[in-house]
């Protein structure tokens, strides 16, 4: 009964944004975008970062993206795939918006993307979070774009710093779901050297301190994990606790170690190496001012999440421009957001063709920053334009 | 699995069930003595955590934070229970369950709104944040110790109210026979809002404790609850002393349900099931658990 309960109250939070009196030259070009993300349950947090995020990006181009009057319609998918696709439904046959974004979650991004990919209007869909492997591979659509990674290039990041950093036996520890499963078989493709224990644990468990002490009695040379959320802030504190951080490296991907992490486990993250795509330490203009410009509007450091759905805004202004407010000129918007004209905070971005990202990932290590607070420093690269694992079976249509 | 390993996850077990002990303690107390379903135990559990995460960045003290946190824990617990639960005793069951869960919700988001959405931290003087080598080569800890120690200074605290006090005859009294103690003049709903009150400043305990170590955020309280009633149920409902036994047999099982697989390479499922087959042994044989509290 509280589902359908919070459903209407879902429904009553749907509401327009940003709604600027247009200009004379341009009153008939206007842009709708769908931003349908997880604001409520245990992973509301993801969804607020990309929030704050995107409207930083629709607010650095006055509210008005590409110039254009620029309305975002806002939904909650309640962390569930079919709320995710109602809302989507919704969304393109009533508010007719040009673009859905704003997906957290794999399972319910691909809920949300059938409905949007099959609509007569032809929106498309830019995805601000999750990357699954299907979209990019076997599954890839001229209408479906990935501004952030794909789900397991941090992951294989990772591997491949472990590979790099000459370490010979690893322990690796993920939640017993399909994600944790990816996130280690993405570690494994570029790590060769030996993995001494591949434990999954149940999801949601915060109560490691048995299979920490396996993980000290079998004697690897560094851990890497994939926690996110509550999880993580759990796992690193407790890693932390019993002394490990010092003898036994701990690796984690960004997901575990960001701003949505760090201010729960305090001084205990010190020292925890993550590869990640981007960080607020990461030094280019365009990053310099999303980083100051989010603190001083939300009083918080951004976290990836916030830095991805920031570049999607900023992707969907270059394009708009670049096809001079005629959003209804599908194929020229589609060939705009392809050429990627925009700075990415995170440095060189463009397209794949299966319009995934080619990027650089980055090693970084927990240390603080000249105020004391902990950010995920810069300590390399990783990767430089790397692109993914499925673009080979990508056969793109037109 | 060698001995040195053997011996730290039996202090691993003996954390968790204490932990564990502290929040069945109230819930089976309430479910005995007012036969109430109260699944929002576990919001206590993380209000006592917010509250005391808060309080240490206020006042910098722990030894004021501590006792402040579980006042206010009591206080909040005292407020639902006048407000919300008082209707519901004479209710079925599933109304109860229902109740409650809303409350699981309300409080869930009332953090979110209070606190923000990510989670926050308790920070543990330094002094505590250390290492003993109890075992050789497996530094444990010692805050891990402290939570061992202070629940198990509890559980003594807690025989001697039932065991010695009149509050504890009465909640004895209560437990096996509520009608009863109702017609010997007894004053019923003072007796209930004292229950439920210190039910939940035991549940703020324990997540005060428990927070510096599982991380303190919205929801924190919903994964324990479940092992709760798994505790409860196995103890018998309304008994103390099976709640005592019954925790640490859980946090034995838990602890060694997850190990067990990891190093002998079982299916990782299996640590997930192994609490629930133990209830369900146990039930088969006794099925009002080990220690039924009503005659």
């Amino acid at each position: 009964m509280f589902k359908t309960l919070l459903g209407a109250v879902g429904t009553a939070i749907i509401m327009g944004a940003a709604i600027v009196a247009p200009s004379q030259a341009d009153a008939q070009n206007r842009i709708k975008i769908g931003l349908i993300t997880t604001l409520s349950g245990p992973n509301a947090v993801l969804g607020r970062e990309i929030v704050d995020g995107f409207a930083l990006g629709v607010r650095h181009s006055d509210g008005r993206l590409g110039g254009i009057e620029t309305e975002v319609v806002q939904g909650d998918d309640q962390f569930r795939p079919d709320t995710g696709r109602e809302l989507a439904q919704r969304m393109v046959e009533r508010d007719r918006v040009d673009i859905v974004t704003g997906v957290v979650f794999s399972n319910i991004l691909l809920a949300v993307a059938d409905p949007v990919l099959r609509a007569r209007s032809n929106p498309f869909v830019i995805s601000a979070n999750a990357g699954p492997s299907e979209f990019a591979g076997a599954d890839c659509n001229p209408n479906f774009f990935v501004a952030s990674w794909p789900n397991d290039g941090t992951h294989e990041a990772a591997g491949q710093h472990a590979q790099n950093a000459g370490i010979r036996r690893v322990y690796l520890m993920a939640p017993n779901y399909p994600a944790g499963r990816d996130a280690l078989a993405g570690f494994k493709r570029f790590f060769r050297g030996e993995v001494v224990g591949e434990v999954y644990t149940q999801l949601g468990q915060t109560d490691y301190a048995a299979e920490l002490a396996a993980l000290r009695a079998a004697r690897p040379d560094a851990t890497y994990i994939f926690y996110p959320g509550g999880m993580g802030v759990a796992y690193i504190r407790q890693y932390s606790q019993l002394g490990l951080i010092q003898q036994i490296p701990l690796i984690a991907p960004s997901f575990s170690a960001d701003q949505t992490i760090l201010p729960g486990v305090g001084e205990a993250a010190l020292g925890v190496f993550a590869s990640t795509f981007w960080s607020e330490s990461l030094d280019n203009p365009a990053n310099r001012r999303f980083v100051t410009d989010f603190e001083a509007a939300y009083n918080r450091i951004p976290s990836p999440y916030a830095a991805q759905a920031y570049d999607t805004a900023r992707l969907i202004d270059s394009a708009v421009r670049a096809v001079n407010g005629n959003v209804a000129n599908r194929d020229g918007l589609r060939a705009a957001i392809r050429a990627a004209n925009f700075q990415s905070v995170r440095g060189p971005f463009r397209f794949n063709r299966n319009q995934f990202p080619i990027q650089n990932y980055y090693l970084t290590q927990i240390e603080r920053d000249a105020r004391g607070r902990l950010v995920m420093a810069m300590r390399g690269t990783i990767f430089e334009n790397r692109g993914d694992a499925y673009v080979e079976q990508c056969r793109m249509p037109g | 699995m060698t001995v040195l390993l053997f011996i730290e996850q039996l202090l691993n077990s003996l954390q968790l069930g204490v932990t564990l002990f502290l929040m069945a303690a109230g819930l089976t107390l309430v479910f005995g003595i007012m036969n109430m379903v109260n699944l929002a135990h576990g919001s206590f559990y993380m209000i006592g955590a917010y509250l005391c995460a808060t309080l240490i960045q206020h006042t910098g003290s722990l030894l004021l934070s501590v006792p402040l946190a579980i006042l206010g824990a009591a206080a909040v617990g005292l407020v639902v229970e006048l407000t919300t639960l008082r209707a519901l005793y004479q209710r079925d069951h599933l109304d109860q369950v229902l109740a409650t869960f809303g409350l699981i919700l309300f409080f869930n988001e009332l953090v979110k709104v209070l606190w923000g959405p990510g989670a926050i931290l308790i920070d543990v003087p330094a002094l505590l944040s250390g290492r003993v080598e109890l075992i050789p080569g497996a530094p444990y800890p010692v805050y891990r110790l402290v939570v061992l120690a202070a629940g198990l200074a509890i559980a003594v605290f807690l025989w001697w109210l039932i065991a010695r006090t009149r509050l504890g005859m009465l909640i004895r009294a209560g437990a096996s026979n509520r009608t009863m103690v109702g017609a010997l003049g007894v004053n019923i709903a003072r007796l209930y809002s004292l229950v439920f009150a210190l039910g939940c400043a035991l549940a703020g305990f324990a997540g005060l404790m428990a927070g510096p170590i599982y991380g303190v955020e919205a929801g924190m309280g919903d994964a324990i609850l479940i092992k709760t009633f798994v505790v409860i149920v196995i103890g018998g409902i309304g008994s103390i002393r099976g709640a005592f036994v019954a925790a640490l047999i859980v946090g034995l099982v838990d602890t060694f349900g997850r190990i067990l697989p990891v190093l002998l390479g079982l299916p990782a499922a299996l640590a997930e099931m192994a609490i629930y087959l133990l209830m369900a042994g146990i039930l088969f044989f006794k099925p009002a658990g080990l220690f039924p509290a009503r005659g």
